[in-house]
């Protein structure tokens, strides 16, 4: 009985440590994003000490084109990369996958090479390239160079969705009276879409968040977010970032929530229509 | 006069430089069912798929109802498959699986609603309609697949071993309600399976395939009977082969020295010396204690097997082959070990030709 009880402690004991490790593990992750949403309510230019609430950063946001400004033209870049990707990337992971030719195990081996060599690497490469031809910096350039990560990203997340008796599907489709876009449309799409969606979020992500390609690339005029806020840096972070970026987060966190919602209920109703 | 809805000339197949059917050529009728029987591998559902559009023949000439298809795409051809796999497409309903056909063809709503639920009571799944495939036992998804061919009203039927995955019980009563559904249907039914009972009790004829070679074409009983090659005698049904040498002939009957002794025949069109395989159905096989005329195989009784309705004897010969005898009841003189004579009525055994290949 004594030992049996001793277990149980140690049991205990066991698992409250690692409700502590995890939960210190997540405050760790999450309380410099609340400080950060904290502070900016501060009413007060500096992020060290609390100072009285204000909303004023928020107006002051919405007032400072700079920022705004740089905010939409990264919007703008991540969704045109994105599209570009996830289109590229999709037509890439089916003919990788479905179709013989020669050379096709050297293009698989070389879709890793630009998530292998550091981004650095790269663009300085595009940014040799660019100036060789004589091309001007700017939207374009970062696209391409955005679109040199994404793509491979994109074809490897969407080359896994595809599964091996999708061509039995296709078959069964077309010999079902179903021609080659009806049949892409109606049975090919659906069946990678999970994949499609994977790689439109990694491919937003990676093109938003940013830095060392859109720097480089970006030539004299606009800037986007992350290199605005890093040059910022030098004579500090306004709350006004703080402000854009607290913004961001609920946008996210809204998405995500709206996201899984959706889901649960696609499954409800499914659900039911079985039931049936 | 019978037409043929399914031609194919001298239809070869390579992939790389492996010939995997070779110079194939078959007639099939309007509204037969014709099974493709054969081993795994002998190249049956690459003929299939051949017809359906899938591959396209090395050389040679498929036709269909008369019109040659070398150079029309699947979705143009008016034949429909059921896949040895199903291949149902997972992200639809049992509805909408069926109905996809009539969809793509852009029937009205209405009529669709009318056919499929038609089809679906016609392969016994009403009320099954707003499932998803996932939720279906292997024999639903079969008929899902079976109805989502036929609501096309084809003039040809492929079906690739379309009960292979299913148990021995669901599979004979599915062989029994496809054959009554394409009675009903009138549908040209063209049937892959490698498995010889199954191709005996459904098929109007018979095509049996070995390693690509199309070595006979007949109606089951022909096939069972007559069989025309050695491995057509070997491969349905069981058979006891044996390899020789023509050693006289005598108006029909025919005397063949082989390793396991002297044995007759009957049969016409055969010379002294010529090589031969003569093949005997074990339940026409007979054994006495003293050598019969025109027979001189000895051997021994190796064991007995008991088979519920019927009593198989293995028989040991002088070379080291094993015969097969079996009768509806045991012999009760019998032993094992006993030294016995084998013999048949010539006309009982069929002889067969030596193939080129
Ligand atoms: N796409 C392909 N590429 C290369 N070889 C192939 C291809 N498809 C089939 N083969 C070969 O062709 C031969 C015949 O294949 P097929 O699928 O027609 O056989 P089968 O008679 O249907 O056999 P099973 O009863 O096992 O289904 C096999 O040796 C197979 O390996
Ligand atoms: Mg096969």
């Amino acid at each position: 009985m004594a030992a049996h009880s001793a277990v149980q402690k140690r049991k205990r004991n066991v698992s409250i440590l690692g409700e502590v490790y995890a939960i210190l593990v997540y405050a760790i992750l999450y309380i410099p994003v609340v400080v950060m949403m904290i502070f900016s309510f501060n009413n007060q230019r500096y992020n060290y000490y609390w100072s009285g609430f204000t909303t004023q950063w928020y107006a002051k946001l919405f007032s400072n084109s700079t920022l705004i400004g740089s905010l939409w033209y990264s919007l703008i870049i991540a969704v045109l990369s994105t599209v570009i990707s996830v289109l590229i990337g999709t037509l890439g992971a089916l003919g990788l996958k479905r179709y013989e030719f020669r050379g096709k195990r050297f293009i698989n081996n070389m879709l890793y090479v630009p998530i292998i060599v550091p981004e650095i690497v790269l663009a300085v490469a595009l940014l040799i390239i660019f100036m060789r031809l004589g091309l001007s910096l700017g939207l374009g350039s970062i696209l391409i160079g955005h679109c040199t990560f994404c793509i491979p990203y994109a074809v490897v997340t969407i080359r896994g969705r595809i599964s091996g008796d999708g061509d039995s599907l296709e078959e069964a489709s077309m010999d079902l009276g179903a021609n080659r876009l009806q049949t892409f449309l109606r049975v090919t799409l659906p069946s990678i879409m999970p994949g499609v969606m994977s790689a439109t979020f990694l491919s937003f992500t990676l093109s938003i968040d940013d830095v060392i390609m859109s720097n480089l690339l970006a030539g004299a005029k606009n800037s986007t977010l992350p290199v605005l806020i890093l040059s910022m840096n030098k004579s500090g972070v306004t709350p006004d970032v703080n402000a854009l970026t607290t913004l961001m987060i609920l946008v996210i966190v809204a998405g995500m929530l709206l996201n899984s919602g959706i889901r649960a209920l696609i499954k409800k109703r499914s659900s039911r229509a079985e039931a049936l | 006069m019978s037409e043929s809805i399914v031609s194919l000339i001298d239809v070869e197949k390579r992939f790389g430089s492996n010939l995997v059917v070779r110079k194939m050529s078959l007639e099939i009728q309007r509204g037969e069912f014709l099974t493709l029987l054969g081993p795994s591998g002998c190249g049956k559902t690459t003929t299939l798929r051949m017809i359906a559009g899938f591959e396209d023949a090395t050389s040679g000439i498929i036709k269909v109802q008369g019109e040659q298809v070398e150079d029309k795409e699947p979705y143009q051809r008016d034949v429909n498959t059921v896949f040895q796999n199903y291949s149902l497409f997972p992200h639809m309903t049992v509805y909408d699986n069926v109905a996809y056909g009539l969809t793509i063809k852009k029937v009205p709503k209405e009529e669709i609603r009318r056919r499929v639920t038609e089809m679906l009571a016609l392969v016994q799944l009403a009320g099954y309609d707003k499932r998803k495939p996932d939720a279906l036992s292997g024999g639903q998804k079969q008929r899902v697949a079976i109805a989502r061919a036929l609501i096309n009203n084809p003039k040809v039927l492929l079906l690739d071993e379309p009960l292979g995955a299913l148990d021995l019980k669901l599979r004979k009563q599915m062989q029994i309600e496809l054959k009554r559904l394409q009675k009903k249907l009138g549908i040209t039914f063209v049937y892959v399976t490698h498995d010889q009972e199954e191709a005996l009790t459904m098929s109007d004829r018979i095509a049996v395939m070995n390693a690509g070679i199309l070595e006979q074409v007949g109606t089951p009983m022909e096939i069972y009977q007559y069989p025309k090659t050695r491995f057509v005698a070997g491969f349905i049904g069981e058979s006891n082969l044996f390899d020789g040498t023509v050693k006289a002939v005598e108006g029909n009957l025919i005397q063949v020295e082989t390793s396991a002794g002297l044995l007759t025949t009957c049969g016409q069109g055969f010379q002294p010396g010529e090589e031969m395989h003569v093949s005997i159905r074990p339940e026409h096989l007979e054994i006495s204690r003293e050598p019969a005329e025109g027979f001189a195989l000895p051997g021994k009784i190796k064991d007995f097997t008991y088979m519920g309705t019927m009593v198989k004897t293995a028989l040991d010969m002088a070379d080291g082959s094993e015969l097969k005898f079996s009768r509806f009841e045991h012999d009760s003189r019998l032993r094992e070990g006993d030294p016995v004579y084998v013999f048949w009525r010539p006309e009982k055994s069929v002889p067969i030709k030596k193939s080129a290949t």
